[in-house]
């Protein structure tokens, strides 16, 4: 397979994931928005924060009103993050490996960027927004079910698992790192109650508040939640499920490749080093830490990816 | 089922003869279409239109305003063409090819032909896509125009005419075969009713065609690509369905390099050497450093790789001459010279405007003429005489005088139509045809029919999709 070629498969896939990603924080920061207007600025914040856009939207609005919060998200080409930006790569990417895709993926992929870029026309009325949130992450499901129901399984298809969990990773992270405050023990570190809104968000924005309460019940403790996001590995958007999944696709990878990798390496480390637990010893070394290093250390992976598998010259 | 009001007779419609009858190979066809229900039809239509945007396949307009993709209109009436009609027409293109082949390899070698002064010696010298550094160098397998189409119109029951050749690029392809394709996913009773010849094998026999002419260097299996420009070339749909459909690595410029004297591409592992490019960029941007030093489009040192026998390019480099218009008017010497026959498929009679009596009578008759640029494609810089307005012509005098090599004129034909499907009914509009042609060291493979161009605006003889034209499935019946 061309360098080329695998390095736009894991891109393809990082997009379309940072897709469904966004839609997630958009909604997650419109429920804050809709019911407490007093927080919503400091929650859009947060929101764009997690994005990695708050500069750009500084530069180009200033106040955080919803409407244009919510329009910078979805639709600003000037917003290399938005989701129109983002599909469009998706797009771009899938076409550029086109060759590597079966028709029913790429079809998949070229279908959610023409729905989107119609839904996406105007801007969203926000009596409209749930629905059009609803359907970006449709879109989303749709391509993965073609991905996964129609690619052989070989090292393009590792590929583009590389870049989902590796984008996925990073978001969690991402939503840690700005709200870890939130969870930060102020008084005992056991019990430690948080306000039960701004949970939910977090809970929301990874799309598992319901997994949650089956899991622990009605018990909302800062070290459950984190423990959950972090640790807990039948989580599909936890820190440790993402790396085990990057692990064993780069093990894929060598076996296929007959080929030790540097990249595979660091996956391993990540996975046994930072990902072991318990809780209470990431608290104890600082939470924020925690999750900067975390961000670092899969950033470096990214590039270590990059380089092993040739992406690009 | 044309029978009409108001028909213009003097076009020779290859449905319905003048007398309001079904021609032969429609008659299946007609008796399907009779019974069809419009509405339905026309629903299909407009499914077909969604299948085509959800494939991708889309061009890009240059100069477009908002560079957007667009769709080639697709009309789902097919144009059918006799077993015996086939017979004739591939005949007569083999031949034509066989000779353009054995004409460019004399070009490049010993110029027998310039010699006995059969071509003009200034039509090859000052030709730009001539090139000198192909003097004396034998392509693999001693094959120049792996892949050409030749464009056909016809006029008449029994006359068919070359309109002109590509051996340069030839596109449209996978529009031949996604065509098929959708017209077998919208009507599939159709083609048990009506046999029709398959395309579907041409990506195999085009893989099957390029690794006959692997370079001596090859060892084993050739290693096939297609280059591309990348995604934003208006033909990218193309390049990637014809790389998927062999089986072929996708390349750019960038994944390729020179590694031990061969041209090797980027791999997950590592640099891997290619044997057979089939390149969808042109000769100027093969090789920054022994052609265009601005162009990031292809390969530096590729060319001393070919050379040495490192490598074969699809089409060999130079034999872009062949499809230039003014050489054109001396096809029927060509093929005479070289294959010692007549040739079997007529050209259509074409004045060069660099000859003084012939732009005099040019110049005499240009409202009843098509002018085109020696050099021209796309159906871009050409005049249509009947199509045009009194201030075009006169433009289009004034750039006649000022530089009269770079054009020749043809009369206006009465190209055939065939109709299309509009709300209204059938409706006939004009139509040419390309079919595609593969050559190797083992032979001609012609795919049956082609690609079928067809003027989606009434009257117009325009059929190029970057004027608007549309296309239709091709169909030739089996015997």
């Amino acid at each position: 397979m061309l360098g080329k070629t695998a390095g736009s498969l894991f891109w393809m896939a990082r997009y379309l994931e940072r897709s469904e990603n966004n839609a997630r924080l958009i909604d997650a920061g419109f429920r804050i928005a809709l019911t407490r207007s007093s927080t919503a600025a400091a929650e859009w914040k947060s929101v764009l924060v997690t994005a990695g856009v708050n500069q750009a939207f500084q530069a180009a609005h200033g106040d955080y009103s919803s409407a244009r919060v919510i329009d910078f998200l979805l639709r600003d080409p000037a917003n290399p993050s938005s989701i129109l930006s983002v599909i469009k790569l998706a797009r771009d990417n899938a076409r550029t490996a086109r060759t590597a895709l079966t028709r029913e993926t790429w079809e998949a992929v070229n279908t959610s960027w023409m729905t989107l870029v119609a839904l996406l026309r105007r801007p969203v009325r926000e009596d409209d927004l749930p629905d059009v949130l609803t359907t970006i992450r449709q879109q989303s499901a749709h391509v993965r079910g073609a991905l996964n129901g129609t690619m052989l399984r070989n090292d393009g298809f590792n590929f583009s698992l590389l870049g989902t969990f590796l984008e996925r990773a990073d978001n969690t992270a991402r939503i840690l790192d700005v709200k870890y405050y939130l969870l930060l023990p102020s008084v005992a570190h056991i019990g430690t109650t948080i306000d039960n809104v701004q949970w939910e968000t977090i809970l929301r924005s990874v799309s598992a508040h319901r997994a949650y309460r089956w899991l622990y019940g009605a018990e909302i403790s800062a070290l459950k939640i984190a423990e959950f996001l972090i640790l807990y590995r039948q989580m599909p958007r936890s820190l440790a499920f993402c790396c085990e999944r990057m692990e064993d696709n780069l093990a894929q990878l060598q076996r296929h490749y007959c080929e030790e990798t540097e990249a595979w390496r660091q996956a391993h480390t990540l996975c046994h080093e930072k990902l072991a637990g318990p809780i209470q010893s990431i608290f104890d070394g600082g939470l924020h830490q925690y999750v900067t290093g975390f961000l670092r250390d899969t950033a470096a992976l990214a590039r270590q990816v990059e380089r092993d598998y040739r992406f690009v010259e | 089922m044309l029978r009409g009001k108001g028909r213009r007779i003097s076009f020779f419609d290859e449905m319905t003869s003048q007398e309001g009858e079904t021609r032969s190979p429609y008659r299946d066809y007609c008796g399907w279409f009779e019974a069809e229900d419009a509405a339905r039809i026309q629903h299909k239509g407009v499914q077909a239109e969604a299948l085509f945007r959800t494939t991708g396949i889309t061009f890009n307009v240059y100069g477009a305003a908002d560079g957007d993709e667009r769709l080639i209109p697709f009309d789902v009436v097919p144009r059918i063409i006799s077993a015996s009609e086939w017979r004739r027409l591939s005949r007569g293109i083999e031949q034509r090819v066989r000779a353009l082949n054995a004409f460019l390899h004399d070009i490049y070698h010993r110029q027998e032909i310039l010699r006995a002064g059969r071509v003009p010696v200034e039509l090859i010298a000052g030709n730009e896509a001539f090139l000198p550094m192909m003097m004396g160098l034998d392509p693999p397998g001693g094959i120049y125009t792996h892949i050409s189409g030749t464009d056909i119109v016809r006029t008449g029951a029994d006359e068919f005419y070359v309109l002109e050749d590509n051996a340069r690029t030839p596109s449209g392809v996978s529009y031949m075969l996604e065509n098929r394709e959708t017209m077998l996913q919208m009507f599939p009773e159709l083609f048990a009713k009506v046999h029709v010849r398959e395309v579907s094998d041409y990506p195999i026999n085009l893989l099957k065609s390029l690794s006959a002419c692997a370079p001596p260097a090859c060892g084993g299996t050739p290693t096939v690509a297609v280059l591309t420009p990348g995604i934003h070339n208006s033909a990218y749909y193309e390049h990637s369905f014809l790389a998927d459909h062999m089986g072929a690595e996708l390349v750019e410029g960038n994944d390729l390099r020179v590694v031990d004297g061969r041209v090797a591409m980027r791999t997950t592992q590592g640099y891997k050497a290619i044997d057979v490019i089939y390149r969808r960029v042109d000769d100027d941007f093969l090789d920054p450093l022994n052609f265009r030093p601005d162009s990031m489009l292809g390969v530096p040192g590729i060319w001393d790789v070919y050379r040495a026998g490192g490598i074969t390019i699809a089409n060999a480099p130079g034999t872009g001459i062949a499809d230039d218009k003014a050489l054109y008017s001396y096809m029927p010497d060509i093929i005479e010279f070289y294959t010692g026959e007549k040739a079997l498929l007529p050209n259509v009679p074409t004045w060069r405007c660099s000859d003084p009596e012939h732009l005099r009578e040019v110049l005499d008759r240009l409202p009843e003429l098509v002018v085109k640029e020696v050099h021209g494609s796309g159906g871009y810089g050409m005049l249509v005489g009947p199509a045009a307005s009194k201030k075009e012509l006169a433009a289009f005098r004034a750039k006649l005088e000022a530089n009269p090599s770079n054009y020749i004129a043809q009369p206006t034909l009465s190209l055939s139509t065939v109709p299309i499907f509009t709300k209204k009914g059938l409706a006939p509009r004009h139509v040419d045809l390309r079919p595609f042609v593969l050559m190797s060291p083992q032979g001609v493979t012609i795919t049956p029919g082609g690609l079928t161009r067809v003027a989606m605006t009434r009257g117009s003889l325009v059929v190029n999709s970057s004027q608007g034209g549309g296309t239709k499935d091709t169909w030739v019946l089996e015997d």
